[in-house]
Order: structure tokens, then sequence, then C-alpha cells
């Protein structure tokens, strides 16, 4: 396969270096000539100082003939502009990194549907852990059936209420109660849940939602 | 009409302050709340101070109400990616974008934006002078 890399920092760099290793050919485009000497040094022939956001450097670079274009550089709109020109080109796939999430749409509507960001990433990694998100997935069971732990905000429609009068989505089922002192507790149709319990939840992958729904409330946590 | 101009320098602030005294209704952005003094003394519009490449501060300066959006930064994949969101995003009805680079503004045009390159343009006209007084010389 040969890859057009456009932008040779960190990311171009050890993408191009990946690629090289698994026996393709590829060509970073690097408009900052020390930097691009650089990685010459390191990754060999395989660089073209140039801008790479300009069709000339493109058509230099042989844009016509790559199976994949990657636009790895900091700026967003650089790698749209790049992959924008290489699919005029005919270039059959273009992969986007995007430094600024909310700029994820833009690409989606120029048609460009892979994007990378390291910024949503580290994000969906947080949300996680954020106590607003309420819903941490624990273990992936058999089956598509999932383990996850769940905090009952103040907020919780179930708050208050019995086990059995708890509406959940099919094949869903509370399997241990822990309330705010750290005290475990396998429930049966009688307990009651209170605000501050942490419940762990057995559910369907394509239920989350609706157990989210049904627990805690459709307003709380951040959608995902 | 109600215009959107990102970018107050040279050009940004000459049409915004053009299109200000035709009675438009004109709002400035620029990274730099310094670029407004290019801006004329009788300027009546708005001024916002955002970059024009992030959603929410398109917001902030009224995307949604432009009936135009110039995109006349200094940098010519600003303008398109500005120009898009302009368009594609928040559906603005007219979008200019003024791009340098003249290879670059043809394939933009062919995307689908209104572009207009003071290269091509500025080189055309100065051969046009060199050759017409050229004959006059003669």
């Amino acid at each position: 396969m040969y890859v057009l890399i456009a932008g040779g920092g960190k990311v171009g760099f050890y993408l191009a270096q990946e690629l090289l290793n698994s026996n393709h050919e590829v060509l970073v485009i690097e408009r900052d000539s020390a930097r691009a000497a650089a990685v010459v040094e390191e990754l060999g022939d395989n660089v073209l100082t140039g801008d790479g956001c300009e069709a000339t450097t493109l058509d230099a670079a042989g844009v016509a003939r790559a199976d994949l274009v990657a636009a790895v550089t900091g700026d967003d709109e650089d790698n749209l502009v790049v992959c924008e020109i290489a699919r005029r080109r005919g270039v059959p796939r273009t992969i986007a990194r995007i430094n600024n999430p909310k700029n994820e749409l833009l690409f989606k509507k120029r048609g460009i549907e892979t994007t990378i960001s390291a910024t949503q990433a580290i994000l969906a990694q947080i949300e996680q852990e954020l106590p607003t998100h309420e819903m941490i997935p624990l273990l992936q069971l058999h089956s598509g059936l999932e383990l996850v732990e769940m905090k009952l905000p103040d907020t919780a429609p179930v708050a208050g209420r019995a086990v059995r009068d708890v509406l959940l989505p099919p094949e869903s089922l509370i399997s241990l109660v822990v309330d705010p002192g750290g005290v475990p507790r396998i429930p049966s149709g009688d307990t009651r849940l209170n605000a501050g319990d942490a419940l762990v939840v057995v559910t369907r992958k394509e239920s989350l939602n609706l157990l989210r729904e049904a627990l805690i409330g459709s307003t709380h946590g951040l959608d995902t | 009409m109600n215009v959107l101009i990102m970018g107050c320098g040279r050009l940004g602030a000459r049409i915004a302050g053009l299109l200000d005294q035709a009675g438009h209704a004109v709002t400035v952005l620029d990274v730099n709340a310094s670029s407004f003094r290019r801006l004329p003394e009788s300027f009546q519009g708005a001024r916002a101070v955002g970059n024009g490449m992030d959603g929410p501060v398109l917001e902030r300066a009224g995307v949604a109400q432009a009936e135009a959006f110039m995109a006349v930064t200094q940098g010519d994949n600003r303008n398109y990616f500005a120009s898009m969101m302009a368009k594609e995003v928040y559906g603005v009805p007219r979008v200019l974008c003024r791009i340098y680079d003249p290879v670059r503004e043809q394939i933009f045009r062919d995307l689908g934006l209104e572009t207009f390159s003071p290269t091509s343009l500025g080189a055309q006209i100065m051969v046009e002078m060199l050759v017409k007084s050229g004959e006059r010389g003669r």
C-alpha cells in the first residue's frame, strides 16, 4: 500500500515508522525543513519537504497513485484541506486527525468519514471516571451481556423505591447494592434503593441507555 | 443585508467600512482586538473577538442570523475551513472566501465555494497594465 502522510510531527513520524516496518510504501510531507531533515535521519529517504496543503506538493508526492492519505498535522484546517485535495485527486481513503472535537461534524459533512481525535478519546476516558457520568462499564460478559456499576444521584427516579417496583430493560438484573457506608448486599425484591447507593447491574449492551434512564434519569450524566 | 466578516486586516476592514456605509448590518470578527483599529471611525457595526474556526465563536458573532459570510484572514486554509463551517454547519446563504493560492482557489471553487484570488486577479491586471503601457510607449 502507498500511504501519504501529511505532517511530520510526532504522530506522523511514528505512524510512518510503523507503516514502514510493515513494509508499506510511505512518504511523509513536512513543511518545516529542519523537522523534515530530522525525520529523514530516522526514517531514510521517505520525506518530501513541502506544504501538503498545496496541490502541487501533493502531485509531486504522487498523490494520484496513493491508496491512503493520512492528514495528521496539528491544525484541523490544514488536515481538512489535505483530505479535500486528496479526494479530488482520486485517493480512495483519507484519514484526518482532529484536534478540536467540535470540528468532527464539519469533516463528516465534507464526506471525510475517518477522523481521529486524541482530545475526544481522552475525554471519553475521563467521562468514564467522572462521578457525574454515573455509569461505569466493569466487564463485558458472554453473549452481549455487560456488567456495569452506577451510583444513584439524589435525583434518581428509583431512590426510595423497592427493587421489585423498579422497571428495568429486558434481561437486566440488579445483582449487588453497595450502600454509601460501603456495605454490600445481594438485593431481594423488598430491598429499598437509596440515593448514594452504588448498584452493580447486569444488562445487555444495547440496553445501556434505557438502563441509565430507568435508574439515574435522562437528565443526568453526559451523553456519549 | 446581515454580513459577518472574518478577519479585520486591510481587506476585511475595508469591506466592512464599505458595507457599513451602504447601510448593511456588519459584524467583524478577528482573533485580535487591536485589528479593529483599521476600521473607519464612522463604522457603526459590531466587533467580535475570537477564532472564526470555532463553532461557538461563530455563534457568538451571530452566524445563525448572517445572510452572508466573508472569510478574509491571511490563511487560505483557515478561510476555507471557516467558510465551510458557515455554509455546511450553519447554512449561511452566501459565503465568499479569499484564497491567495490560485491552485487551491480553483479546487475550493470546484468544491462549491465562491472564491476570490487576489493573486490571479492581481497578476492579470498587472500584466495588462504593463503590456498596455508598453504598447503606448512604442
